[in-house]
């Protein structure tokens, strides 16, 4: 049973902020970092696997710093987003030669063992540059996997697979947290988050935005106040009707047409909006999301 | 686990170096410095001011520096360029030992295609005075020590290690070392001729000492590998810096 702890964590290159005052406990089981593209999931997953030291804070593992302190790899298995791996070997070559360098009794074994679990028994005598980037993924699993780490750190694992194989990988996460290990992946997506990891941590923009069970955060993102445009043929008689709905918070005449409109409960809107316009025998013509990017929900996120 | 090198590690730099199209340029440094010698001994016979200017400024300012280079930056560049490099640093190995396994097989580059080659080329050209080969292969073989720990620190310092040890051997060793004599100083390659020089038995530095020649190179291996592996415990896998 391992725990990554960050305390008070920031890290910046010069007068960027890649990541702001964060602290956050990782105990065993599968938890999420989830966040969108550039939020700073990668530089927490460096700081994490001591590929980077904080600027201030600490980042430890059991107690340990990680920053210049090999020993603790013997603890940890890395999945880096980097795609390059020793493309001159054999898959095997490469999981063998991991498992040596951990200094594991029967390299061989732990190898063989390794490659069955991520299913990459049969290409495994094949050369690395002829691999796809779904059985690179795989390979990069193994060679993390080879020393049955109780910590592992995956940087977007999922990012190039297929549905078989996605299937497959969290199947495989989801057992290692049910084993005890700490298992922590990053993703930009909230729906393949919720599929494995029942603790989910969000990072914007180098902050560390919420914390929690999946149906907290879940709900914290659907729940938010959602912003439509609307048009339709008769824009001011629509407004007038939609406020008496208790779902609509807000709804602006906007200069060039059209309705901007602000909702409360989106389950309880996509209702009421299609049955409020047939009562009063107006015609929709448009009905479009003003803010559903993930930057949005994000950004709704930091601000509650 | 006490051991200074790691047997995997070697393995993998070894397949590293010969994996790509450099281990082509390392077998073409050699070839061509001892073709030259044979045609040098063909047209000009034993000469032994041809056989000395060849050996020094062929063997010691072109083919050992650049075997060096190539055979250095084979064994790092690439895999700090993509981070492959973190599958290496991911492990509970000290970080000397890593580079340490690197340098052993760059150094076995230098042995194999400059140093030997300097010795088959003296014996072709000078085959009644085999102490000048063997003194051009000692000098090339220190030299190319140094030269291998100073494009180490290069490979973990820049991500244009290939390019900057160029310009470095081609401003300072070979132009600047040309001109200024005072660059004998800190100059890797005349270091390498005033080491060679006690072994030939024949004036080859008479301006530059071997004894401070031999503590300035220790000094520079030792030196530039403390740098590589310290560097090395401190790599950003985000390459963000």
């Amino acid at each position: 049973m391992s725990v990554l702890r960050l305390d008070h964590v920031s890290r910046w290159y010069g007068n960027v902020v890649a990541v702001n005052d964060v602290s956050m406990t990782i105990g065993p089981g599968v938890t999420g970092l989830l966040g969108p593209n550039g939020a700073g999931k990668s530089t927490l997953i460096a700081l994490m696997s001591g590929f980077l030291a904080p600027s201030t804070g600490t980042v430890t593992l059991d107690g340990d710093p990680l920053w210049r302190n090999e020993s603790v790899y013997r603890r940890i298995g890395l999945v880096p987003e980097r795609e390059a791996l020793f493309d001159y070997l054999t898959g095997r070559e490469f999981v063998v030669a991991n498992a040596e360098l951990h200094g594991l009794a029967d390299p061989g074994a732990a190898a063989a063992a390794a490659l069955a679990l991520v299913e990459m028994t049969e290409p495994q005598d094949r050369a690395i540059s002829t691999y796809s980037k779904g059985m690179r993924q795989r390979v990069k699993m193994a060679s993390a996997l080879v020393h049955e780490p109780a910590v592992l750190l995956l940087d977007e694992p999922f990012n190039g697979m297929d549905p078989r194989q996605r299937i497959h990988l969290m199947e495989l996460l989801r057992t290692m947290g049910a084993d005890g290990r700490t298992v922590l992946f990053s993703s930009h997506i909230l729906e393949e988050v919720e599929q494995v990891a029942r603790q989910i941590e969000v990072v914007v923009a180098g902050r560390h935005a919420a914390s929690g069970d999946f149906g907290a955060i879940r709900r914290l993102m659907t729940d938010r106040p959602n912003r439509f445009v609307l048009r339709s043929s008769d824009d001011r008689r629509l407004a007038g009707a939609l406020l008496t709905d208790p779902s609509v918070r807000g709804v602006r005449l906007r200069a060039e047409g059209g309705l901007e409109l602000e909702a409360s409960d989106f389950g309880r809107f996509s209702m009421a909006l299609p049955r409020l316009a047939r009562e009063g025998g107006i015609r929709l013509l448009e009905v479009t999301p003003s803010d559903e990017s993930l930057e949005s929900v994000f950004a709704y996120l930091v601000a509650s | 686990m006490t051991a200074v090198v790691s047997g995997t590690v070697i393995r993998l730099a070894r397949k590293s170096v010969f994996g790509r199209r450099r281990g082509v340029l390392l077998v073409v440094l050699p070839v061509v410095l001892l073709g030259l010698s044979l045609l040098i001994r063909v047209l000009v016979g034993s000469d032994p001011d041809a056989a000395r200017h060849t050996l020094q400024a062929l063997g010691l300012v072109v083919v050992t520096p650049l075997v060096a280079l190539l055979a250095t930056t084979g064994v790092l560049s690439p895999e700090i360029d993509d981070g492959s490099i973190a599958y290496l640093l991911a492990k509970p190995v000290p970080r000397s030992r890593i580079v340490l396994s690197k340098l052993v097989v760059a150094l076995g580059c230098v042995v194999a295609f400059a140093a030997l080659p300097t010795l088959l080329a003296g014996l072709l050209m000078r085959a009644s005075e085999p102490r000048l080969g063997l003194a051009y292969a000692v000098g090339s073989l220190v030299a190319g020590a140094a030269y291998c720990a100073v494009f180490a620190v290069l490979s973990v310092l820049t991500r244009h290690a290939v390019v900057v040890g160029l310009i470095y051997l081609l401003v300072w060793e070979s132009l600047l070392g040309g001109i200024l004599d005072g660059v004998r100083w800190l100059s890797i390659t005349r270091w390498g001729t005033a080491i060679a020089a006690p072994v030939s038995g024949l004036p080859l530095s008479p301006t530059l000492g071997a004894t401070y020649a031999a503590i300035a190179t220790a000094v520079v291996i030792v030196g530039a590998t403390w740098l590589t592996v310290w560097r090395l415990r401190g790599f950003n896998l985000t390459g963000d810096e």
